[in-house]
This record gives C-alpha cells, sequence and structure tokens, in this order.
C-alpha cells in the first residue's frame, strides 16, 4: 500500500474520483489492473504458466516412461539421455519432475477450491445470520484454528489412507477455516449495507440475499486467499509427503520426489534434491507474488469503497 | 479488563474442549483398533476380546470420553500403548526438549526479524530490501524439511562441524548443544520468514502516519524518528503476530524434530500417528491446543497492556 494511493481518494478531483468507483467496480478490471501495474504479480503469473505448460503439456513432447521401475538405469548423472540424471529406481528424473507436478498442482488447486467453498458457504452463512448460529459456527472454527495445520494434517493423514482425493479432502478440511473466518467479517459489513436491506425488505429471500449479493461480494477476498491456499498447499503436501503420508508409487508429487531424493544427500546425488526443491519454491513463490499484488490491489479497492 | 479476561478464559476452557472432543471422535474413525495394534494380527479373538474390555474400548463412545476426561482431570492421560510408559510421563520428558526447541529459536528469531523488518522498510524499493525480500520469500516457501536436510548436507557432511542429529533421549540438551545448532537454525529461519513479511509492512504502515511527519517537523533526526517513534508503535502488532504464528511454529518444530530425529512433543506425535497410539495423541492434542489457545490469550491480554489505546468491554 503506496503513500499515493492512500492520499488519492482526498486529493483526487470529483469526476476522476467518479471514474475510479466505476472502473473499481469490476474485479476483472481489477486483476488487469494488478498484472499491468506490479511486475512481481506478472513475473509470478508468468512463473504459473510455465510450470503448468511444464507439467502438463511438456510429457506430450518429452516422452518417458514412469511406471516401472529400472534398476540398470538407476541414479545417472545428467546427461543427453537424461538431461537431469535417473532416479533410485530409474525414472527420468525431468520426465518425473512432470509428472509429480501434475499432482501437486492438481492436488493444491483442488484442497484450495475445496476449502475456499467450505470457507465462503460457512462464513457467508456465519455473517448473514448473527446471533447465536453466528456464535457456534465461529466458535467450532475457533476450536478447530487452535490445533496447528500440520498436527491436524499428520492426524487426518493418519485416519485416511492415502490416495489423491484423500490428501485433497485432508488439506481442504483443515484449510476452510481461515477463508471462513475472512469471509464471514465481510459478511458481517455487507449484510447491514443499504442495498442488502432492500432486498429483504423487497420481500427477497435470504438465500437469494446469500447468493447473489453477500458471496459474490467477497468474491475478492475469495480469491487473494485462495491464491494463498494453493501455495500453502504445496507445502503442505510436500510435507506430508516427507512425514510418509504421501501418494504411494508409482504415483508422486514433487515433495514425495524431494523426499526421496534427499536420502541421498550423502551421496552427492544434487539431481535428486535440487530440481523438485526448486521447482516447489518457484512455484509457491510465484502464487505468493500473485497473491500479495492481489491483496494489495484490494485494499485500495475496499479503502475506496 | 478483568471482566474481559474472564470472558476469554472461558471461552479459551471451551475451545480446548472442543479440541479433545473432535480429536476423540477422529480417534475412532481411525482404520484397524488399536487392539490389532498392539496384540498384531495372529492374536486370537479371546485375547483380543480381553483387551478390548481392559482397555474400556468396549463402551460406547461417549462414556470412554467421559472417563478420559475425568481422568484428564486428574492429571492421568493413560497409558501409551506402543512405549509402555504413562502418556503423562513421555509429556514430561518430551515437553521440557520442545519448549527449548521452540523457545530459543522464537527468541532469535525475534532478535533477527525485526531488526531486519526496519531495515527493510528503512531500505524499501532499494536494492538491499529487494535482496532481503526475496531471500524471506524464498525461505518462506521452502519446504522447511528440505532446508533442515541442506543445513545437514552443509555443516555435518561437508563440513563436518556439527553433528546430524539432535542429543537423543537419555542425553541432557545441554551437554550436546552443538547438537541443537542445525535444528534451532532451522525452525529460526523457518520462523523468521514467517515473521519478516508482516514486520516490514508493519514499520511501512506507521512510517505514514501522521506523528511520525510531526515529528520530522519538529526537527528530530532520523534515528530517533525510528527509534523513538516508529518502532515502538510497529513493534504492537509483533506480539499479536507471535500469538497468531505459534501454530505455525510448533508445525514447524514437528517437521525439524523428525528432521533432526530430536526426541520432542512433535516427533512424539508423529510417531503415535503412524503406530495408531491413542493416548499418546489424545495427550499431545490436548498439551498442544492449550499451548496454542494460552499463547493467543496472552497475545491478547498483552496488546491491551501495551497499548492503552485499546481498550476491552
Amino acid at each position: 500500500m503506496s503513500p499515493a494511493s492512500q492520499l488519492s481518494p482526498v486529493s483526487g478531483e470529483i469526476t476522476l474520483e467518479g471514474g475510479d468507483v466505476i472502473t473499481s467496480g469490476s474485479f476483472g478490471r481489477m486483476i488487469l489492473e494488478v498484472f499491468l501495474q506490479s511486475r512481481l504479480a506478472t513475473i509470478g503469473l508468468g512463473v504459473i504458466v510455465l510450470m503448468v505448460l511444464f507439467c502438463f503439456v511438456g510429457p506430450l513432447i518429452y516422452h518417458t516412461q514412469q511406471i516401472y521401475n529400472n534398476p540398470n538405469v538407476a541414479t545417472q548423472t545428467p546427461s543427453l539421455a537424461h538431461p537431469l540424471g535417473t532416479d533410485e529406481v530409474g525414472y527420468d528424473v525431468l520426465g518425473r519432475l512432470m509428472v509429480g507436478g501434475q499432482s501437486s498442482l492438481e492436488i493444491a488447486f483442488a484442497a484450495a477450491l475445496m476449502a475456499v467453498s467450505i470457507g465462503v458457504v460457512w462464513g457467508a452463512i456465519a455473517g448473514l445470520a448473527g446471533g447465536l448460529l453466528d456464535a457456534v459456527m465461529m466458535r467450532i472454527v475457533d476450536t478447530l484454528l487452535a490445533f496447528p495445520f500440520l498436527f491436524a494434517l499428520i492426524l487426518l493423514g493418519a485416519i485416511f489412507s492415502t490416495s489423491i482425493l484423500e490428501l485433497i479432502i485432508v488439506i481442504g478440511l483443515v484449510a476452510w477455516l481461515v477463508p471462513a473466518r475472512l469471509v464471514r467479517a465481510e459478511s458481517l459489513t455487507l449484510r447491514v449495507r443499504e442495498y442488502v436491506q432492500a432486498v429483504l425488505i423487497m420481500g427477497g429471500s435470504r438465500r437469494r440475499v446469500l447468493f447473489r449479493h453477500i458471496i459474490p461480494n467477497t468474491v475478492g477476498t475469495v480469491v487473494v486467499n485462495a491464491t494463498f491456499q494453493i501455495a500453502d498447499a504445496i507445502i503442505f503436501v510436500a510435507t506430508l509427503s516427507y512425514l510418509g503420508i504421501g501418494v504411494p508409487p508409482p504415483a508422486t508429487n514433487w515433495g514425495g520426489e524431494l523426499a526421496s531424493g534427499l536420502s541421498y544427500i550423502a551421496d552427492g546425488y544434487w539431481w535428486l534434491i535440487y530440481p523438485p526443491g526448486i521447482a516447489i519454491v518457484l512455484t509457491v513463490v510465484a502464487f505468493n507474488f500473485v497473491g500479495d499484488a492481489l491483496r494489495d490491489a484490494l485494499e485500495v479497492r475496499l479503502q475506496r469503497r | 479488563m478483568i471482566g474481559f479476561i474472564i470472558r476469554r478464559l472461558a471461552q479459551s476452557l471451551i475451545v480446548v474442549l472442543g479440541v479433545t472432543i473432535v480429536t476423540f471422535i477422529l480417534l475412532h474413525l481411525l482404520p484397524g483398533s488399536p487392539v490389532r495394534a498392539i496384540l498384531g494380527q495372529r492374536a486370537t479373538p479371546l485375547a483380543v476380546h480381553q483387551l478390548t474390555v481392559e482397555l474400556g474400548l468396549n463402551k460406547p463412545l461417549p462414556v470412554q470420553y467421559g472417563i478420559w476426561v475425568n481422568n484428564l482431570v486428574h492429571l492421568n492421560l493413560g497409558y501409551s500403548y506402543k512405549l509402555d510408559q504413562p502418556v503423562t510421563a513421555l509429556l514430561g520428558q518430551r515437553i521440557p526438549k520442545t519448549l527449548f526447541l521452540v523457545g530459543t529459536s522464537l527468541v532469535l528469531a525475534l532478535l533477527i526479524a525485526i531488526p531486519l523488518g526496519v531495515l527493510m522498510a528503512v531500505r524499501r524499493n532499494k536494492v538491499d530490501d529487494y535482496f532481503l525480500t526475496g531471500l524471506s520469500f524464498i525461505f518462506y516457501s521452502m519446504p522447511s524439511f528440505w532446508l533442515g536436510i541442506l543445513l545437514i548436507g552443509l555443516f555435518s557432511l561437508t563440513l563436518s562441524w556439527l553433528p546430524y542429529e539432535a542429543p537423543q533421549d537419555q542425553v541432557n540438551v545441554f551437554s550436546q548443544l552443538n547438537g541443537m545448532v542445525l535444528p534451532i537454525a532451522t525452525l529460526t529461519l523457518v520462523t523468521i520468514a514467517l515473521f519478516s513479511r508482516y514486520m516490514r509492512s508493519s514499520i511501512l504502515e506507521q512510517t505514514v502516519q501522521d506523528y511520525v511527519r510531526t515529528a520530522h517537523a519538529k526537527g528530530l533526526s532520523k534515528n530517533a524518528v525510528l527509534f523513538g517513534h516508529v518502532l515502538r508503535n510497529a513493534l504492537i502488532p509483533v506480539i499479536t503476530l507471535v500469538g497468531l504464528c505459534l501454530g505455525g511454529i510448533l508445525s514447524g518444530a514437528v517437521v525439524v524434530e523428525s528432521v533432526f530425529n530430536y526426541p520432542g512433543m512433535g516427533l512424539l506425535f508423529y510417531q503415535s500417528a503412524v503406530t495408531d497410539d491413542f493416548p499418546v495423541l489424545l495427550g499431545v492434542s490436548v498439551v498442544v491446543a492449550v499451548a496454542t489457545v494460552v499463547g493467543n490469550l496472552i497475545a491478547d491480554i498483552l496488546y491491551a497492556v501495551v497499548d492503552p489505546r485499546i481498550r476491552y468491554v
């Protein structure tokens, strides 16, 4: 938040401000502005697009065999045939990185979507309802938040067996609490707005208010949070894989590759350790850049509102 | 103020009770009964039945929960299925170890992150700010187990300066402090990365306030404004930050403890989860929940003490 943006509503001319209000009403426009203005956000978006292309289009161009073990070619140093070498069971590391990235990204996107969906509905209902229901719903959130994320993930990971779907559910079940709080706070301020009151007075149902007026207005907060959720989920998946609560082979993810590569640190197999780690860091940093820029833009917009 | 503290205490108690109920229900969803886990797959049905009755696992869930809470009030957390020790004894050994790890790292992290945040804010949008911001982003985005093992690779394997494992069970931690350097360094770096992002923006937020302009207008030197006015006000949110980040730091401790095989509470929790050791899982859950809740409570109260403008009703 730069000082200039804080001052503009005060010093700006009336016509200019009027124009601002109209443009800031469009969320798509806001996102476009963010990427035009923030270099970091643009870089972040670029990295994300490249990573998605690498993981999902890469295997179509760079064909590797990622199902059967091949001990004859295990732990080879990078060469022309294997640009990033091979791992302990003979998989090509570059190809493995693409396959692992697919599940890392899929799990992260799906878990963030699930977390945000539960959180939005929960938070919006609590905020709109108020009173006892709100109190009970938010105490439930407080209770679950008292449990540090990783502890909850380990506990849930021990209960569910591990497939990609179950990992998504486990992370989603833990991560919805923060968006629930954020959306509830916003829903509290939205429900006393004139237009919401007007809908209710005109006989509009609460469900209509919830889905047509409150939830759409929280979209900014939600998108920002979802961006951070994706970043966090990639790390969670990696950490769970390290702790042995990951997807079983031949399926893999960046965290699993990193974790199994790390057992060879004393052997100097650097190509098993750095590529998956760097892929994780790059992707997580990229999502954080985008999230930060979106949040800054949103805060300015909320101030103008 | 007193009223606020009492109300927050009552709320905290409800939260802790809620955590025990949720954990209790979750644990009974675990596949495979702990009896099978203790006796093995080839136990006779009679033995299985006897142990089930002995452990009280045949009683209805609410009754089992009631018994457990009653014991908890008497500070009896049951007996570990796997480690042949009372849970309280296990916790007694493990909690001080985790406290030492987390406490030292937290203090070190604050000592480093606060000046770092000041530096980043003062030099904002200059090369050193970009460098430090970039660095903290990278540490924030690194899986902490990777960081820990890279440190082991550098300092234990390549340079042979430090041991790759933390002091083990029977060893007094203070007699092998060099074994604690890497675990503490890892957790400190993770915690700094958690903090510094907030520190920088917290200080930046203060630098645009009116009182800062007034102080400059009075002719105070840059340093006097920074340390006398900006820093003092920017430190207030740090209290809340520590409270909020407590869960994250404890999660970090789990990873650090498993990387360095440090026998603290986090490692205990993880190992118990893998071996379905219900009583230990429940015991650690309660301790962790109490720690988080009490941490937040203290943060809330301190916040009001430090900043007289904040009044709770």
